[in-house]
């Protein structure tokens, strides 16, 4: 009988996040990619997998094969994919299944562009609004937070949440941002600040939305890892229920909990096993209903726990220390990607004056378009 | 009257009623069921036989924004918009605007207006 493969986390690689003023999405793939593969301990010459994000500001035909030839790697497998801000757990799940299948021996994953200063803010705006369907809701003059607004109104009205509540998570994400060198924005924010702040599509105000940001970030993901401390992927699940706003039968079913579901079965774990979380916020609202969904709150409390202290830095459940996509930034598929680079740090304790007590399960969830693509991955630390 | 193409070729019917002031959606002929969006195939029982009728443009408002924000120049005009989606009394949602001060669980009926060439609908409280 064959032992059971598994695949470990090895190594992860980021830039800082805000203005590369000057560099394009290869500049700083490569840049996270160099960064990633040191941190793992190997070469070049080692990786036998690459997969890459989209880029919006180089929409190339093949960007994983012409990555390699600028990086100087040839790898056995290769290739781009394309699941919104799901993207990156999503590699990360496919790596995870490429090296427990044998394929695969170490894996990059690797994403990033300069989506801030590659483009104008119209420009960046268009783009994601495309997610919307082309002849059923972006003629109505929808865009990304038009449709999450829209979706933020059901939620807030089914499950009984306040704006006050959605600003808690702004809060709690700009603080932890103000803990990271990397971070784009760190100027102290308030619960009345955001309240304050310029309407984008009620009920979300601009402090309730991400940023937009030049980045990358890269993960290595392997057979095997030195001896020591060890990131293994113990679980991983999706689910893909629609993806227009417009087809989302239920805010209360979104797909979060069905993928969550799967990757806890997975790993043989629960809710309570975790202690540390990084869960996608490409807007408060997005926090919210994955954290209640998934089981990580009840309905509408997910804010309590905030007021209580459970999501801080030093509470029971830690929640992306690096300040998410509300306050480090958010560079497309790269953005999500921070959040499993800033799990995997914590685990390994990498994370100098931010470290929590180092988790011993971390949860983490990606979701692409309007809640359409939903990823979650299951990281456990071995000793 | 000024043509107008759908994006995709399957939702044409649903353009062309707008022009003709009118919410086409599609049914299901095995199940009946009002489908969300243009599809293949009836997301209720799988029947790939679907046919295109006339909403009665009436419905309950489901999800409602204002629109602050536009997101080009070609709808800066127009902002600050409400958008809603409302769960049609066939059954299926559609996406449309609104005038000011609709709310959830209001009851709508379709009026609608044109707009850079295109014909947009707007719920109106009845």
């Amino acid at each position: 009988m064959t032992a059971e493969r598994h695949s470990y986390m090895r190594g992860v690689g980021t830039t800082p996040f805000g203005k590369h003023e000057g560099k394009g999405a290869l500049d700083l793939m490569a840049e996270a990619a160099k960064q990633a593969i040191e941190s793992a301990g190997l070469k070049r010459s080692d990786i036998d997998g690459v997969l890459c994000g989209y880029a919006t500001t180089t929409p190339h035909l093949m960007l994983s094969t012409l990555f390699c030839e600028r990086f100087a790697i040839r790898p056995n497998y290769s290739h781009s994919m394309q699941v919104g801000g799901a993207t990156g757990a999503a590699m990360a799940m496919l790596a995870r299944e490429l090296v427990r299948s044998g394929r695969c021996r170490n894996v990059l994953v690797v994403a990033g562009e300069n989506r801030l200063t590659g483009q104008t803010r119209d420009s960046s705006i268009q783009t994601l609004a495309q997610v919307g369907d082309a002849d059923y809701e972006v003629p109505n003059g929808g865009s990304v937070p038009a449709y999450y607004g829209l979706m933020a109104s059901r939620y807030m009205h089914e499950a009984g949440v306040s704006h006050e509540d959605l600003a808690e998570f702004a809060v709690l994400m700009r603080n932890n941002a103000m803990r990271h060198p990397d971070a784009q924005l760190k100027t102290p924010i308030t619960i009345a600040d955001v309240l304050a702040s310029k309407p984008i599509a009620d009920p979300l105000k601009l402090l309730d939305c991400c940023l937009i940001s030049d980045g990358a970030v890269a993960l290595v993901i392997s057979a095997d890892a030195p001896s020591g401390t060890k990131v293994r992927m113990s679980g991983a699940g999706q689910a893909h229920f629609h993806q227009h706003l417009s087809a989302m039968r239920s805010v209360m079913d979104c797909g979060a909990g069905h993928a969550a579901r799967q990757a806890f079965a997975e790993s043989g774990l629960s809710t309570n096993d975790i202690d540390y979380l990084a869960v996608y916020d490409s807007f408060t609202i997005t926090l919210v209903m994955l954290l209640e969904e998934i089981g990580f709150a009840p309905r509408g409390k997910a804010a309590d726990r905030v007021r209580n202290g459970d999501f801080l830095p030093a509470g029971k459940l830690p929640l992306n220390t690096h300040g998410g996509l509300l306050s480090c930034g958010h560079s497309g598929v790269a953005g999500g990607m921070a959040h499993i680079a800033e799990a995997y740090r914590q685990m390994m304790g990498q994370c100098a004056e931010r470290q929590v007590k180092q988790p011993r399960h971390a949860f983490m969830h990606g979701d692409g378009g309007v809640m359409s693509s939903h990823v979650s991955l299951i990281l456990s630390r071995e000793e | 009257m000024s043509e107008q193409h759908a994006a995709q070729p399957l939702s044409q019917p649903f353009v062309d009623g707008l022009k003709q002031q009118r919410i086409q959606i599609q049914r299901c002929k095995h199940c009946q069921a009002a489908l969300t969006l243009a599809r293949y195939a009836c997301t209720e029982c799988g029947s790939d036989e679907l046919e295109w009728v006339a909403s009665a443009g009436t419905g309950t408002v489901y999800a409602r924004t204002i629109v602050s924000r536009a997101p080009s120049d070609l709808y800066r005009p127009l902002a600050p918009y409400t958008l809603v989606i409302v769960q049609l009394d066939e059954g299926s949602r559609i996406m449309g605007h609104a005038v000011p001060g609709v709310e959830i669980g209001q009851r709508v009926k379709a009026g609608f207006f044109d707009h850079a060439g295109m014909t947009l609908i707007r719920f109106e409280s009845f």
